[in-house]
């Protein structure tokens, strides 16, 4: 037996490779999810980020998340980081209840970290998104008193060489999408507009462009998901992930061809027009 | 009841100190030296899972010698401590320093109160922003630190490959140069299998300064071959 001095014998202990498992043996109260609350609905008292989307290609995938948070009608700040690099090989991005979210991120982000210093090896995408599902299940308290977090999983999968997207559910339900998703107060015109633009062979640069435009698109309809702010020179962050990991694409860029995408809706405010080739019935 | 036989304190010590050290000096070598750009390791080590060398956090790295499940369970721990203090704060307050004092208490309170110590040594190093901010602590089984400065080796012949480092090291060295000094240092004083030793049977990793966030990464084969060239 080893006394009681120096690191505690829980640092010591034949244990498992998990950070959040460690934490919750040893320190429960730092973990997101663990916290005791009166009951009632607290759904506005924290400010709220908004819509994420996400897409997949040949070349493997992209996210990106317009930058507002709302706390009912008020905007609670313009500029919130809502898409982030979680590890080398995978990008998470969250909407719901920002203060929880980000905690979240963080936790799974050291829990990615943690993991592969201790076992010398990075988890699998499937592990991870497995790893992810459960820290969510951890909020699930909170989440039926209105604080919800739903994040979104996207990241390169080196075993099968291609792009891949996850979503949630607050309960921590998984699912694998195909093509493309969004979450997010504005997803349902995200996911509408993705619909319309995407193709499976799609470019990287094509999809970070569509990418903008369902954001645009979001925005539009949605009054919690934030436009490109080209006074204020705020534009959404775009992730991307293939077989050389995981970047942030620079802000520039994306100025770039924000600014480019606003000019166009000058001419047509509703965006691109999907080809159809419908013969000649009439 | 039979009396146990009376062994003074000084005994005890004595052959626990003995015991632990001849562990060590059984196992292989394993160097760390500072370089103009970071700090390197370098471990005598075949084995391309078990590591001698590891990451403990974002600056910092780890290098042991000895009985493989002890120092394991220190890095672990390590890691453990690590993790937690930067998520509970924040990145920046995970220091070389607190790891070393947390490492010297445990080794400490092992030596004293255990019946058998653990036989290991281990070196905790970060990587600073500058060359004369680079930290090197030794922490041998007794849970005794020292606070280095350019080079460190343990194990094996760990004297005389000190000896070596002590000639030939210099403050800036390159990265191929100090790899080169590591390497020819432990083949003339490594185990006897390895006098002519082929990189294949070294582990080597470096902390390098100019990395964002993580800077531990380690060296492959061919990479060790274009800096040996």
């Amino acid at each position: 037996m080893i006394p009681n001095l120096g690191l505690p014998q829980a640092y010591l202990a034949t244990g498992s490779s998990s950070f959040a498992d460690f934490l919750a043996d040893l320190a429960p109260e730092v973990l997101p999810g663990r916290m005791t609350m009166s009951p009632g609905e607290a759904n506005a008292l924290a400010p709220h980020g908004t819509t994420i989307v996400s897409l997949r290609g040949e070349f493997g995938a992209v996210m990106a998340g317009d930058r507002r948070a709302t706390m009912g009608n008020v905007i609670a700040q313009r500029d919130i980081e809502k898409v982030f690099v979680a590890d080398e090989h995978s990008m998470i991005g969250i909407a719901g209840t920002t203060g929880i979210a980000v905690e979240l991120v963080r936790l799974f982000q050291v829990e990615l970290e943690h993991y592969e210093k201790i076992e010398g090896l990075s988890l699998s995408l499937d592990g991870k998104a497995n790893r992810l599902a459960t820290l969510l299940r951890g909020n699930l308290g909170l989440a039926m008193q209105g604080l919800a977090v739903v994040p979104l999983l996207a990241g390169f999968d080196l075993n099968r060489e291609r792009g891949r997207i996850f979503s949630y559910d607050v309960t921590g339900g998984r699912y694998e999408e195909h093509d493309f998703y969004a979450v997010g107060s504005g997803a349902f015109f995200a996911r509408g507009s993705l619909k319309k633009l995407y193709q499976p062979s799609i470019s990287l640069d094509n999809a970070i462009a569509v990418a903008l435009e369902a954001l645009y698109d979001a925005a539009d309809d949605d009054s919690a998901t934030g436009g490109p702010d080209l006074a204020r020179r705020i534009f959404p962050v775009v992730a991307v992930a293939d077989d050389n990991g995981v970047r942030i694409v620079a802000e520039a860029d994306i100025a770039t061809m924000a600014s480019r995408l606003v000019a166009h809706r000058m001419d047509r405010p509703d965006g691109p027009v999907a080809q159809l080739d419908v013969g000649g019935v009439a | 009841m039979s009396v146990p036989f009376y062994v003074s304190p000084e005994q005890i010590i004595k052959d626990k100190a003995d015991f632990a050290r001849k562990g060590i000096a059984r196992g292989r070598s394993v160097v760390v030296l500072e370089y103009d750009e970071g700090i390197l390791f370098v471990a005598e080590n075949p084995s391309r899972a078990l590591h001698k060398i590891s990451e403990i956090y974002d600056r910092i790295g780890f290098a042991a010698v000895g009985k493989y499940n002890e120092f394991e369970n220190l890095r672990v721990a390590g890691v453990r401590l690590a993790d937690l203090r930067g998520y509970a704060y924040d990145r920046n307050d995970v220091t070389g320093r607190s790891l070393a004092n947390a490492y010297a208490q445990t080794l400490g309170t092992i030596f004293s109160e255990t019946p058998k110590p653990y036989e290991v040594e281990i070196v905790v190093a970060e990587v600073g922003v500058t060359e004369d901010l680079d930290q090197l602590y030794r922490l041998t089984f007794d849970g005794s630190v020292a606070d280095e400065h350019g080079y460190v080796a343990m194990g094996g012949s760990a004297e005389a490959i000190s000896a070596e480092l002590a000639k030939s090291w210099r403050s800036g060295l390159t990265l191929s140069e100090a790899l080169q000094l590591a390497v020819d240092s432990l083949g003339r004083f490594g185990s006897d299998e390895v006098k002519d030793l082929s990189v294949e049977q070294l582990e080597v990793a470096v902390l390098d300064r100019n990395r964002p966030r993580r800077t531990f990464y380690r060296i492959n084969v061919t990479k060790m071959n274009e800096l040996l060239r």
